[in-house]
């Protein structure tokens, strides 16, 4: 019976801890969703995340989509030859591109960018007394400090990931006309023939999507850090790797919703 | 009879098992300026945390003017308090004088940015800096300039209650007797009610109207400052005294 109860007392202990975080999880995106629709807004602080969260992540977002957009015209190609189908290769770029990788590549590659520095921002505040000075000061932290970053994240990421799709499809072009051959007129006739409007829609509904997951695990983290140096840095971590997750699980569910008929 | 400015009553709070405060009773009069002394960990900032809605009591109760704290409009409540941090608690990315007039930039006390300006420039003069301090960040001032612009913030807003939070902590002698005398002057000439958290004893003794100290969770001693010396308790003699032997255990 003791050993029956030293083995499952730690799972019983793990699992009441793992639903306890996504209690504090849930109340915390509540909360922040709620601050979203009431008054005060915090015009310039949402136009200042937008320059860091957006702007400033253009170039490792295009640098990711480049790279992605060629290697899978590459695979395409080289997978392809195999059933002397290598004229599919603007296509399944496109698609790949747009649907799948510039979503997901992005995301993940803004939830390393993003979601770090928000963490250890805000994390970097409450350890310093920052936050705790902002409510003395009559302002509400979710209103002054989640808020602009969350909205920001949401808006800009589907326009990044609109310019990762860009970037990438442009990628596989390159190499398609350069290294394997392709006619650079009918690799982009056959790109706009096969795209249809949902796919690129449904691209940046996951953007906006992961957008809101990373500035928001960015914020969680960072406004319930540990004490000190050792507690800022367990955030960042944390907040990346959640983000990275819950980016992953999320761009299933919303495959098989947009796409399962 | 005029209810006290802050009145604490049978307050307890504790952090899983470590029981921080055990009931506290204490009352500060409007005007007058309150410092709290006792060991480092005894909840003297938990104190003045569960006052403005940071922490909240387990039990017991705080009286603002006789009101209770958490009642009411949170906006209003907050706009009659100022308070100085331990570090500062500057805001890294704006420059000294937005942290400065961080109120008067936003919400109900907004003003144009121009006259927020001039009041920050004021108030940075009011404690000593000036105004080329107003556009550096604070990263860029020592430490007794961090602590002066935070004084600053504090009464930009000509708040009826000061907190200030070990004010003089890392200061040298000299910094620490000149933020006490600004303390002391703004205090009096405000007409503010001020509690201030402090183990520094010359602190105590520039500051302070009324003392009382904080040990084992409860109010030790509280009084007047020039009775201190002479109150006869044992607990509040060996640390006025700094004394390594007594009643109060060095190793806690």
């Amino acid at each position: 019976m003791g050993l029956i109860s030293a083995f499952l007392a730690p799972i019983g202990h793990s699992t009441l801890a793992l639903l306890a975080a996504i209690g504090r999880v849930t109340i915390f995106t509540g909360k922040s969703i709620s601050h979203i629709v009431r008054p005060p807004f915090y015009l310039r602080e949402f136009l200042s995340q937008l320059l860091h969260i957006g702007y400033f992540s253009l170039p490792v977002v295009g640098l990711t989509a480049v790279f992605t957009g060629a290697a899978l015209a590459l695979q395409i190609f080289e997978g392809g030859a195999r059933f002397n189908a290598e004229s599919v290769v603007p296509s399944i770029v496109a698609i790949g591109m747009v649907r799948e990788l510039g979503p997901v590549l992005g995301g993940l590659m803004v939830a390393g960018r993003v979601a770090s520095s928000v963490a250890a921002e805000l994390g970097t505040m409450k350890v310093t007394e920052q936050i705790d000075a902002l409510v003395t000061l009559s302002t509400n932290p979710m209103k002054y400090l989640t808020v602009p970053r969350v909205l920001a994240a949401t808006l800009a990421m589907p326009i990044l990931v609109a310019v990762g799709d860009a970037i990438g499809i442009m990628g596989g072009w390159l190499v398609g006309i350069t290294k394997l051959g392709l006619n650079s007129g009918a690799y982009l006739k056959n790109t706009v023939d096969f795209l249809e409007s949902w796919d690129v829609t449904s691209g940046l509904l996951k953007a906006a999507v992961f957008g809101f997951i990373v500035a928001l695990m960015g914020c969680y983290h960072g406004m319930n850090s540990g004490r000190g140096a050792q507690g800022v840095g367990r955030a960042t971590t944390n907040a990346v790797v959640s983000a990275s997750v819950m980016i992953l699980t999320a761009n299933y569910i919303l495959t098989t919703l947009f796409f399962s008929s | 009879m005029t209810p006290p400015m802050i009145e604490f009553r049978n307050l307890y709070k504790s952090f899983g098992d470590n029981h921080v405060l055990r009931g506290i009773d204490l009352r500060v009069n409007r005007g007058e300026s309150m410092v709290i002394i006792g060991g480092s960990g005894t909840g003297k900032s938990v104190l003045l945390k569960c006052v403005l809605g940071l922490l909240t009591p387990d039990k017991g109760q705080i009286l603002v003017e006789g009101r209770p704290a958490e009642q009411g409009d949170r906006d209003a409540f907050l706009a009659r308090f100022g308070m100085l941090f331990q570090g500062g608690a500057l805001f890294d990315s704006m420059t000294v004088w937005q942290n400065v007039a961080f109120r008067l930039l936003r919400g109900k006390l907004k003003r144009p940015r121009d006259e927020a300006r001039a009041i920050a420039i004021e108030k940075l003069r009011r404690v000593g800096l000036k105004e080329r301090v107003a556009d550096l960040y604070p990263a860029e001032l020592s430490g007794g300039m961090q602590k002066r612009v935070g004084l600053a913030r504090a009464i930009a807003a000509d708040p009826e209650i000061i907190f200030f939070d070990e004010p003089t902590t890392g200061l040298d002698p000299i910094m620490s007797g000149v933020i006490n005398k600004l303390i002391r002057e703004i205090v009096t000439e405000m007409g503010a009610t001020a509690m201030t958290i402090t183990h520094d004893m010359s602190s105590v003794r520039a500051i302070a109207d009324q003392v009382a100290m904080l040990h084992d969770g409860k109010i030790r001693w509280t009084g007047p400052v020039g009775q201190m010396d002479d109150s006869g308790d044992p607990y509040l003699d060996q640390f006025i005294n700094a004394r390594a032997e007594g009643p109060i255990e060095a190793v806690r």
